[in-house]
């Protein structure tokens, strides 16, 4: 018996079942010496996969901040490959065309489900012609978090590829080489998965801040080479559009919104990073100016245009899932205002408040727009899988307005169509359509097109802009589809809303 | 008022996909083109798709030029009957450098109409000018046939004729002036160049602000985004719609008082200010007005 204990008699009954103590790091011997300070840190992927206890049969989950620059998931499957794991399920937030090595691994067995936003490219072409035998689950971001939320969707071990962490497990994506900005969808894996494993290309003093994956949240730490390559984020995002057509709808958009009954004071917005998208943001500028109008905020995925409305103080507050460009993750590191927020915050229908809930106008892109308005924003006209969900179906459903926008004809095929090859979208939660040819309103949205049509606007029917359509590429012939799904489409409430079947050879 | 041609959109022939849509640019007149725009080896490729481009009901609306290939090539007299059937509201003739060059065509368009059931003299003429001897001859082109609708400048070839190269605008000084008199003294409209960097608004707008001071109706132009620029700027501004607006209500005052002269803060308004001030009403109107 030394100094530091007590003779405690245990006996008492009201000590009945509770642990003498021994020494002050019985239960946690990391922490007695100054290994605890290094811990986390193992050597390589694989011990760090050992001491993750990962099993055959779990679910690995990833984060796609990267997008097209992702080095992470490639990387993490090759090991998992080569150490004999089999019948994984992968949950990545999504997957990009980056991404087809998964190919190999999914015929070889090592992957045998998938829940992902989306696919591209050519594990896409490859699933969506009955690669694997189980479907793959095709959630919305907000929907993915729900997923997690219902006990469907258990994480139990995530591998987080990040710029930079502290020894402890300190990260966020706003320094270092792989700087991507916001660490929105990582936040989540962070927060639900049952072990966490950080990629990271930097190991940097600690306390690294600010946290966005959190040390308490983060069991172990290997150091890599690259997790992924920020300039291919999203290549052209940040490129100012010259295409004519993109900048004449970008044009009717800004009109709409000023419009649209929702262009006030302190309105709040979200514009995606497609060509129209960001243009519209430009020609916004104009007209805020104009009607001295400034905006609460803005959400969702971030684009240096963006940024530079909030640089000018026409925007107040930008609330930020992920950085589509250095512009913006640059401005998310540097500005108070510019807040990062999390999948869960931003958009699960079923968290305790999402910030979705609270915006005005969204404008969304689209493959194709049908009569009831339904879109689709996951399969192409040959019936493959070349989008993603993303966070449409979840920022349409809570947003006073949305906007769609889209050619009316892309190449020689029409984006309004009788019948959308895949719902992903309720046409109930659209309000606009605008195309280079003309704008839509949904009749369930009588209020804007009133001022739409009084604004002396080219608003049409979206039967008229269908007939439009077909009579410069003639009707479309169905594509042929077999009976066997291969792609399941979980609304955002976790509900199936439709399905995409394998393409006929 | 006549109707607007501020602008005039090329648009290459041999281009389905541009074919198919360009009308939701909304330029005052789109022109297909089938003579420089478009490779020998699709020449005929691009003569059927403008024929079926002309026949769209979405261009019924707006007023639809050919550009064809000179009369003197193989291609010429091709052109020119895919063009009249089609329904073309006026032919541009390239490389025009005497009233003959007009003559000629004009032969051709009305055998072409009445081999069709056309009707006749339906097809109207734009002569483009693009040497020195198309400039000198101005006059008698403008004045060459009744069909004569308009006079473009094309620059390109005009100043190799010249054996100089683009600069400032006064390399076209006299060539702007000979055409622009020619048409006004025809009562036709006159078509400036094409400006051909479509990355230098700037020194786009700087060129539209001479040539509408000089007096032309418009601009060919190349690339839809010129569009915008170039409406805003033919637009009057709102002081010159005030003054427009003050000299109208003068006038119908005058009339409804049935005094022949007009007077505006007790000076004469000549016939011709209150006709221009009409004009500048007519393009104050939204259809037309700055977006």
């Amino acid at each position: 018996m030394n100094d530091n204990q007590r003779t405690v008699a245990l006996e008492d009954p009201c000590l009945e079942g509770i642990e003498r103590f021994r020494d002050y790091a019985t239960h946690t011997p990391y922490l007695k010496g100054p290994e605890k300070l290094t811990r986390k840190l193992v050597g390589s992927l694989e011990e760090a996969v050992r001491r993750s206890g990962l099993r055959d049969g779990q679910t690995i989950s990833f984060h796609h901040a990267f997008r097209e620059g992702d080095k992470t998931i490639n990387f993490v499957v090759d090991a998992l490959a080569r150490m004999g794991f089999k019948n994984l399920t992968l949950a990545s937030s999504s997957l990009a065309a980056c991404h087809a090595p998964l190919i190999d691994h999914i015929k070889a067995g090592v992957i045998s489900r998938i829940y992902t936003s989306g696919m591209r490219g050519q594990l896409a072409k490859a699933i969506s012609n009955g690669l694997m035998e189980h479907p793959i689950n095709v959630h919305s971001h907000g929907g993915r978090v729900h997923l997690i939320d219902s006990g469907e969707l258990t994480l139990d071990v995530a591998f987080l590829g990040v710029p930079a962490c502290d020894a402890f497990g300190n990260a966020n994506g706003q320094r270092g080489k792989a700087r991507c900005g916001s660490l929105g969808y990582a936040m989540v894996d962070a927060q639900f998965a049952r072990t966490v494993i950080l990629l990271t290309e930097e190991i940097v003093p600690f306390p690294n801040n600010p946290a966005s994956i959190s040390q308490d949240q983060v069991d172990w730490i290997v150091q890599v080479e690259e997790v992924g390559d920020p300039s291919k984020i999203s290549v052209g995002a940040a490129r100012v559009t010259k295409n004519p057509r993109e900048l004449l709808i970008a044009r009717l958009a800004a009109q709409v919104i000023e419009h649209s009954g929702y262009f006030k004071q302190g309105f709040s917005i979200q514009t995606g990073s497609g060509g129209s998208s960001t243009a519209t943001t430009r020609f916004l500028e104009k007209r805020m100016r104009q009607k001295e109008i400034k905006a609460a905020f803005a959400l969702g995925g971030i684009t240096g245009d963006i940024v530079d409305l909030f640089n000018k103080g026409l925007i107040e507050r930008v609330a930020d899932t992920q950085s589509f460009d250095a512009v913006a993750a640059e401005s998310l590191a540097a500005n108070p205002n510019h807040i990062e927020i999390s999948t869960n915050e931003y958009a699960n229908p079923s968290s305790k408040a999402a910030f979705c809930d609270q915006l005005d106008v969204v404008i969304l892109s689209a493959l194709e727009v049908d009569l009831n308005f339904n879109v689709n924003v996951l399969t192409g006209s040959d019936g493959v899988m070349m989008g993603a969900s993303g966070g449409h179906s979840d920022v349409a459903a809570a947003a006073n307005l949305s906007i769609v926008v889209g050619p009316l004809i892309r190449g020689r095929i029409p984006t309004v169509v009788k019948r959308v090859t895949t719902l992903v979208t309720p046409g109930a939660c659209v309000g606009v359509l605008v195309t280079d040819h003309g704008i839509a309103v949904n009749p369930n949205r009588p209020d804007v097109e009133e001022r739409l049509r009084a604004a002396n606007l080219p608003v049409m029917t979206i039967q008229e802009l269908y007939e439009r359509a077909v009579s410069i590429t003639g009707e479309p012939q169905p594509i042929e589809f077999l009976d066997r799904i291969v792609g399941i489409v979980r609304y955002r409430d976790g509900s199936v809303i439709d399905v995409v079947r394998q393409v006929k050879p | 008022m006549g109707r607007l041609r501020r602008s005039m959109l090329f648009i290459p022939g041999s281009n389905a996909a541009m074919l198919s849509t360009a009308f939701v640019y909304r330029p005052d007149s789109i022109l297909f083109d089938l003579e420089d725009a478009v490779a020998l080896r699709e020449k005929d490729s691009a003569r059927l798709l403008v024929y079926h481009a002309l026949r769209l009901p979405a261009y019924q609306s707006i007023e639809k030029v050919v550009r064809i290939n000179p009369l003197d090539t193989p291609f010429g007299n091709k052109d020119l009957e895919a063009a009249v059937r089609g329904g073309a509201d006026i032919i541009r003739l390239p490389k025009t450098d005497c009233a003959a060059d007009v003559q000629r065509l004009e032969v051709e368009v009305e055998r072409i109409e009445q081999a069709c059931g056309r009707e006749a003299g339906s097809t109207r003429l734009m002569a483009a000018i693009e040497s020195a001897s198309g400039v000198v001859n101005a006059l008698a082109i403008a004045t060459s046939s009744p069909r004569m609708d308009s006079i473009a400048l094309a620059g390109f070839d005009y100043v190799v004729d010249m054996q100089t190269q683009r600069g400032d605008g006064i390399e076209l000084f006299y060539a702007r002036c000979s055409v622009l008199h020619a048409a006004r003294f025809a009562k036709i409209d006159a078509f400036d160049v094409v400006f051909p960097d479509v990355n230098d608004d700037e020194g786009f707008l700087k060129e539209v602000a001479l040539i509408k001071r000089l007096g032309f109706n418009g601009k060919s132009l190349i690339n839809p985004r010129q569009i915008e620029l170039l409406h805003n700027a033919f637009a009057p501004t709102e002081e010159e719609v005030r003054r427009a607006e003050r000299i109208v209500e003068a006038a119908e005052k005058a009339e409804r008082e049935g005094l022949g002269v007009v007077s505006l803060n007790g000076r004469m308004v000549d016939a011709p200010v209150v006709l221009n001030a009409q004009r500048i009403l007519e393009l104050a109107k939204p259809a037309y007005a700055r977006s």
